[in-house]
């Protein structure tokens, strides 16, 4: 009988692979870095791997952690929702990582979530998102929308006088919620139902004709119009696109953006958008000591100085140093000891201020508004006095706004204050 | 008061030398207080830019307009050694050709980051819109002027509206004058007398503007106690309701037909993007999988190109064509000599070797360019729209595809049926072993062929370039959509492409205001499944004896 | 060809040494991965974790997909471009029971809707949801759904004839079309993000090893199981029927056999297995979602098959597990490069190995032979 050699092969080696996770060295801590290199999001998150990299590079050059290096493992996830689970179970159980810095998506954090809270392992989150969720392994380092969206809606209220309001989206859960925060905020502002629009488009949606020549028709209604996008990624080049060839202008019907920084502005022509708008939490425009050693650290690792700086490069670097901070103060890598030292840890922001982990695993950061300048920077008009708390369950949806998260007092991500439960734990 | 004394010192020396000495106090004292005024917009913040703004145009002087127009743009700089206050022929090159404020003249140049710009935001620049209009009202362009009056109907006040009057006794183009007559006329509806009001309706009903509509409808509402109306006279607000509606009609009707346009630009696109495979896919019977990526490829040589050429961003896409179209028909050449021709008579072989093909050149893209975004920059004659009249503008860059659509299509069909080589390809595609036996080299067809195909992949590329992201995803998200145009035409058949790809288009563009852009993609996918039951082998099935091997 | 076809006394898996070595590994394997989980401590090298059962049972869920592939591919000549869509589909029914069962342990405590519903503001159950908390009814909808999209669909493209790259093409509008419609939030499937957190399966915890171990048994009955099913279909009469499609459709329709029933029924079967994988898939991976239909993933099955074999059944299995395999370690250890390295992989096989892998040791030749005649008609 002749053997089939490849089926064997192919099936002891699928168990192989398995079988071959050794012990993995006890002098190097190892930091897990979970973004995408291929598929479509390898646009966004390719620049956030490079950042952890050089934050251990940094580090290990100031002497490592605890006395020992720090050691990154890198997977590819591959833009792909299932194997971020898979890849995120294979840093935990298998590379025995001691902390992930990973995701964009929120449906890449929704799959790994589970497994995050299984192997007990820790992930920061770098992205501006939708809130509704706090989970016990997972410290936000990117804007809730109490900290993007609202004060960008307050600043085009009161600064720019805007009356009338179209809520732009791809339809996925991040624009869904925040465009349903905002809408329940317009309205508690007294703004007419009539006056709000809101529509969604389909992901990587090219053909704006038909969307951008409605906006128009509904900016002409006499009063003045902005609109809110939420529109994510590849789709936003020809959205401004259209949005200058129909010549909306910046003047007439100003753009406020969430997902839009330098980096995205970096692959498109700025013309169109010249005057445009977006909030942040971080701008590399910001003139600050920190921010300036930060892009020469940047450029010098990345061999680029064309490269930008963002956003979520700025939420990589405070949860770096908030995870060193908090490894120093617990002596260990452990995640449990880790975990329970974060709240109330502090590190100093970028732009100026204070990031302070929150008992809800969110964190407190400035927020910035800016318009878009020719050259591809932003120009910021508007600052928020403080830093903003991060708010995990926003006060403004009937469904949230009596949940609560606190790790520290109620040991609970998801406690209802009317009920006095705690709901949602998969692991305590 | 630096810059002030540093100013006059400067001052002196230049009319000296230019000018005669006449008005030269007056003149040098009126400078002067520009210079200062001007110079103090560097440390400025906005709102106080604003004041400034008024402050300089009460001076009255007579380079205002020219300054104005550049800090405007963005054009208006300081130089960091001397801070002394410059124009700038245009913001993005690099060194700024610079000019002086008083003389107007070429001041040298200087590199970009010895200068900085002064900058200006949104409030700022719609002040400077409606300050630099009423300058624009002399301009020689009848363009600017038609622009220039309908940025001042706008913001009517007593000011604008005699600016307005002067204006209309002058005015010798047609258009402007009936532009000035719209503005004069809405300014009228706020006036007492009641036949002015209603001649005023009655110059506005003729309008098909949105802005005369929402003024016209203003006054069909209540009046703020809730009593009367806005327009207390029965008749006028008889005429205005007229004129409302018949603005809504003319408006629609003009809608319907941007609907028609819109359609007709999604689908110039999905037949671009189909061309190329209905040569290789129908004539050489290859399923090229690779035919997105070769899209890509020639949407980055759009891009290389323009990084070759800084200075011609507008010749840049012309160029590109020529070298898109060799770029990615060479690397279809290479596919074809390498993989392809062994693959001949196998289809989904191809199919699974050119997917490989795909994400090779997919990663090579992202090796070389990076993974993030390229900008490809929009040249100034592809940007803007085409203004046909108050309620119908078409786009440049759509209007420009579509043309460039039809001259590739008839392109190919002229090598496909005029030309040697395509009376070669048609000869090979239909019967190839009779066509060797005529002594056609069905090899180098098969080449050619494939070139041919991969070029006109890389052309829709350039074109791809001016509407979207250009990045490694790019042929992904066009490869489906461009298999559908083919197969829905009917395989092998360049008619079935053009009028399967137009249909498409416009179905998917007059159902999307009904169905929103997702469901209306989904119906066009479900009625073109359906079609297929019905004709199987699409509107243009392929005939004779090429029909019976495929 | 005949002398291996009307041989009964062997079984059906007679001839097929391909198939009975493929078995044997299969056993061994479900009989190694649970003692290397439950038995082996997990301080020893050689315990397997969680994480390697998930793995390991992804790889049997995608070999059953290719296996329904291969079917109707390798033994009819039907290409279908959209398989991905049946295997989603049983995935979704499985996610829509799994949902159910979180019941008020959701983020917002809500009974009876789960979490995205509250989120969306709907008010109560859309009407497609309802039996999905009875396991049973889910069980069924896993199989019943995927087979009637088949029937619906191959009814109306085999009746009108609709063959070869046209089938294939519409295939993909229709996996595509799918795909758009599920990220539609408005859809009651979750949008974008689709489903996932979930809790138990028929009150098993299924974060648990034992769980995972049970769940790991069932793919690796079910492949087993399909497998068998498959050979014997190819194996029967109506096998040879199938493969009589295959090389001139024309010519069997002349000879009086119902073609388009033959396609039919082993292309709803096919669809079934397929909506099985998908349904076994998803409690192991923990996420159902739109990004499953997307077209490309149902190219990767058909090259899954072409790379292993087609047109051999345990071919399709060893390229399914194999290319997958090749996938996780080289996004593990050359993230950067693993896409040339795929690339480079599927040329170099359609160049050289037209009758995939296991042409190279098989000498089983009797069913790959005819390949060439068959791609010639395609």
């Amino acid at each position: 009988m002749k053997r089939s050699a490849p089926s064997i092969a192919a099936s002891l080696l699928a168990a192989g692979i398995v079988l071959s996770s050794a012990a993995s060295a006890q002098n190097t801590i190892k930091v897990g870095v979970l973004h995408s290199l291929s598929g479509t999001m390898a646009i966004s998150e390719t620049t956030l791997k490079d950042t952890i990299l050089m934050m251990i590079d940094a580090q290990n050059k100031k002497g490592g952690l605890l006395g020992k290096k720090l050691e990154p493992v890198v997977v590819d996830p591959a833009s792909n929702w299932p194997l971020f689970a898979e890849k995120a179970a294979q840093l935990l159980e298998k590379d025995k990582v001691a902390v992930v810095f990973g995701c964009w998506t929120s449906v890449s954090r929704k799959s790994v979530l589970p497994v995050f809270e299984k192997d007990n392992g820790l992930l920061f989150y770098p992205v501006q998102y939708e809130g509704e969720e706090s989970s016990k392994n997972v410290i936000y380092t990117g804007a809730a929308p109490n900290q993007q969206a609202i004060p960008a809606v307050d600043y085009l209220m009161k600064e720019v006088g805007a009356k009338r309001w179209v809520l732009e989206g791809t339809d996925y859960v991040y624009p869904r919620t925040t465009n349903k925060i905002l809408e329940a905020y317009l309205l508690s502002k007294g703004v007419k139902p009539e006056d709000i629009s809101i529509n969604y488009t389909p992901f990587g949606y090219s053909d704006w004709q038909t969307r951008v020549a409605a906006i128009k028709k509904f900016g002409s209604a006499g009063k003045k119009t902005a609109v809110v996008s939420t529109i994510n990624g590849d789709a936003n080049v020809p959205f401004y696109k259209e949005l200058g060839n129909q010549k909306i202008s910046a003047e007439d019907i100003p753009v406020v953006a969430f997902s839009v920084g330098e980096e995205e502005l970096s692959g498109l022509d700025t013309k169109p958008l010249v005057g445009h708008l977006a909030a942040w939490n971080y701008f590399e425009s910001i003139n600050t000591p920190a921010n300036k050693a930060f892009i020469q650290q940047w450029h010098t690792f990345i061999k680029n100085p064309k490269r930008t700086t963002n956003d979520p490069m700025e939420a990589h670097y405070i949860g770096f140093n908030l995870w060193v901070k908090a490894v120093e103060k617990a002596q260990s890598t452990d995640v449990a000891k880790v975990l329970a030292a974060l709240p109330g840890t502090e590190t100093p922001n970028l732009t100026g201020g204070i990031a302070k982990v929150l008992p809800n695993h969110h964190i407190t950061k400035p927020v910035y508004i800016g318009e878009v300048k020719a050259d591809g920077q932003f120009n910021v008009v508007s600052k928020s006095p403080g830093t903003v708390p991060g708010d995990a369950w926003s006060d403004y949806l009937p469904g949230s706004k009596d949940i609560e998260a606190d790790w520290v007092s109620l040991n609970c991500g998801n406690y209802n204050k009317v009920t006095k439960k705690c709901s949602g734990q998969n692991y305590k | 008061m630096r810059q002030l004394h540093r100013g006059e010192r400067w001052l002196f020396l230049l009319p000296l030398t230019l000018l005669g000495v006449a008005s030269l106090y007056a003149q040098t004292a009126k400078d002067a207080t520009f210079l200062s005024t001007l110079g103090e917009l560097r440390e400025a913040t906005y709102s106080d830019k604003a004041h400034i703004v008024e402050r300089l145009s009460q001076t009255g002087h007579r380079n205002l307009r020219q300054v104005l127009t550049a800090f405007m743009e963005g054009r208006l700089y300081y130089r960091n050694s001397d801070q002394h206050i410059f124009l700038a022929k245009t913001a993005d090159e690099d060194p700024l050709s610079l000019i002086d404020p008083i003389t107007l003249k070429s001041a040298g140049i200087a590199p970009n980051d010895t200068v900085t710009a002064i900058g200006t935001n949104n409030s700022l620049r719609a002040a400077l819109r409606k300050t630099v209009a009423r300058f624009a009202l002399s301009s020689d362009d009848t363009e600017v002027r038609l622009d220039a009056v309908r940025e001042m109907s706008r913001s009517l006040d007593e000011e604008t509206t005699t600016l307005l009057r002067v204006q209309e006794k002058v005015e010798k183009n047609a258009g402007v004058k009936r532009e000035i007559a719209t503005a004069l006329a809405l300014a009228a509806l706020d006036g007492t007398d009641a036949k002015a009001r209603l001649d005023a309706v009655n110059t506005l009903k003729g309008s098909i503007s949105q802005d005369v509509r929402n003024r016209l409808a203003l006054l069909l509402g209540k009046s703020p106690d809730g009593a009367g109306f806005v327009e207390s006279d029965k008749k006028i607000r008889d005429a205005a309701a007229a004129a409302v509606s018949n603005i809504d009609m003319w408006r629609n009707f003009y809608s319907g037909v941007e609907t028609l346009f819109f359609g007709l630009s999604l689908g110039s696109v999905l037949v671009l993007i189909a061309i190329g495979l209905a040569i290789t896919f129908g004539v050489v019977g290859v399923i090229n999988m690779a035919h997105g990526e070769l899209m890509m490829l020639g949407a980055y040589t759009t891009y290389v190109v323009q990084l070759a050429m800084p200075g011609h961003i507008g010749l840049s896409i012309l160029v590109a064509v020529p070298a898109a179209f060799v770029v990615a028909g060479l690397i279809g050449v290479l596919m074809e000599r390498t993989i392809i021709r062994f693959l001949y008579g196998r289809p989904l072989e191809t199919l699974l070797a050119t997917f490989g093909v795909s994400l090779i050149l997919q990663q090579a893209v992202r090796s070389i360019f990076s993974a993030l975004n390229r900008s490809v920059i929009t040249p100034d004659w592809m940007s803007g729209s085409l203004r046909l009249n108050d309620a119908l503008a078409i786009t440049y860059n759509r209007l420009y595809i579509v043309i460039f659509t039809l001259i590739i299509f008839a392109l190919s069909m002229l090598v496909l049926k005029r030309t040697r080589i395509g009376l070669d390809i048609r000869a090979v595609s239909q019967n190839r072993s009779m066509a060797k036996a005529m002594g056609i080299r069905t090899e180098l067809v098969d080449a050619m062929t494939f070139g041919l195909g991969s070029g006109i992949a890389g052309v829709a590329g350039v074109a791809l370039s001016q509407l979207t992201n250009v990045g490694p995803n790019l042929g992904q998200s066009y490869i489906i959509d461009s298999f559908l145009v083919v197969v829905f035409g009917g395989v092998g058949n360049l008619w079935g492409a053009l009028i399967g790809g137009t249909s498409m288009g416009i179905v998917n563009k007059l159902l999307e205001p009904y169905a929103g852009a997702v469901l209306a993609k989904i119906l066009v996918l479900v009625a073109l499944i359906l079609f297929i039951q019905i004709r199987p082998r699409g509107l243009f099935p392929p005939s004779g004896r090429a029909a019976e091997d495929k | 060809m005949p002398s291996s076809m009307s041989s009964p006394s062997y079984g059906i898996l007679g001839h097929d040494r391909g198939g009975a070595w493929f078995l044997a590994i299969l056993v061994l394997v479900a009989v190694a991965v649970p003692v290397l989980n439950l038995a082996v401590p997990p301080s020893s090298a050689i315990h397997l974790s969680a994480f390697g059962i998930t793995l390991i049972g992804k790889y049997l869920c995608y070999a059953m997909l290719a296996l329904a592939v291969d079917l109707i591919w390798g033994y009819c000549g039907i290409l279908s471009l959209g398989h991905a869509v049946f295997f989603s589909l049983g995935g979704y029914a499985m996610g829509m029971y799994l949902m159910r069962q979180i019941g008020p342990r959701g983020v917002y405590g809500d009974p009876i809707l789960p979490d995205f519903m509250v989120f969306l503001n709907w008010k109560s159950l859309p009407w497609f949801w309802y039996g999905f908390n009875h396991f049973p009814f889910a069980l069924a909808m896993m199989l019943v759904v995927p087979a009637l999209l088949a029937l619906v669909f191959g009814w109306f493209a085999f009746r009108s004839r609709v063959t070869g790259v046209y089938f294939s093409i519409i295939t993909q509008a229709l996996t595509y079309a799918l795909m758009l419609a599920f990220f539609r939030n408005d859809m009651g499937f979750g949008g974008n993000n689709g489903f996932t957190d979930f809790k138990d399966i028929l009150s098993f915890d299924l974060h648990s090893d034992k769980t995972r171990v049970v769940l790991f048994l069932f793919t690796a009955l079910a492949l087993g199981a399909s497998y068998l099913a498959c050979r014997g279909i190819v194996e029967s009469r109506a096998g040879r029927v199938l493969r009589a499609i295959r090389d001139a459709e024309s010519r069997t329709r002349f000879l009086g056999y119902p073609v388009e029933s033959f396609k039919l029924w082993v292309f709803v079967f096919s669809a079934i297995i397929a909506g099985l994988a998908g349904a076994l898939y998803v409690p192991q991976i923990g996420i159902i979602n739109p990004s499953e239909f997307a077209p490309i993933n149902s190219i990767e099955i058909v090259i899954w098959v072409a790379v292993g074999g087609r047109g051999t059944l345990y071919g399709a299995i060893a390229g399914a597990v194999l290319i997958n395999y090749a996938k996780t370690y080289f996004t593990g250890v050359f993230p950067d490069a693993w896409l040339y390295a795929l690339g480079a992989l599927f040329v170099l096989v359609t160049l050289f190995l037209p009758r995939g892998i296991v042409g190279l040791v098989s000498t089983n030749r009797k069913t790959a032979a005819p390949l060439r005649v068959q791609a010639q008609k395609a």
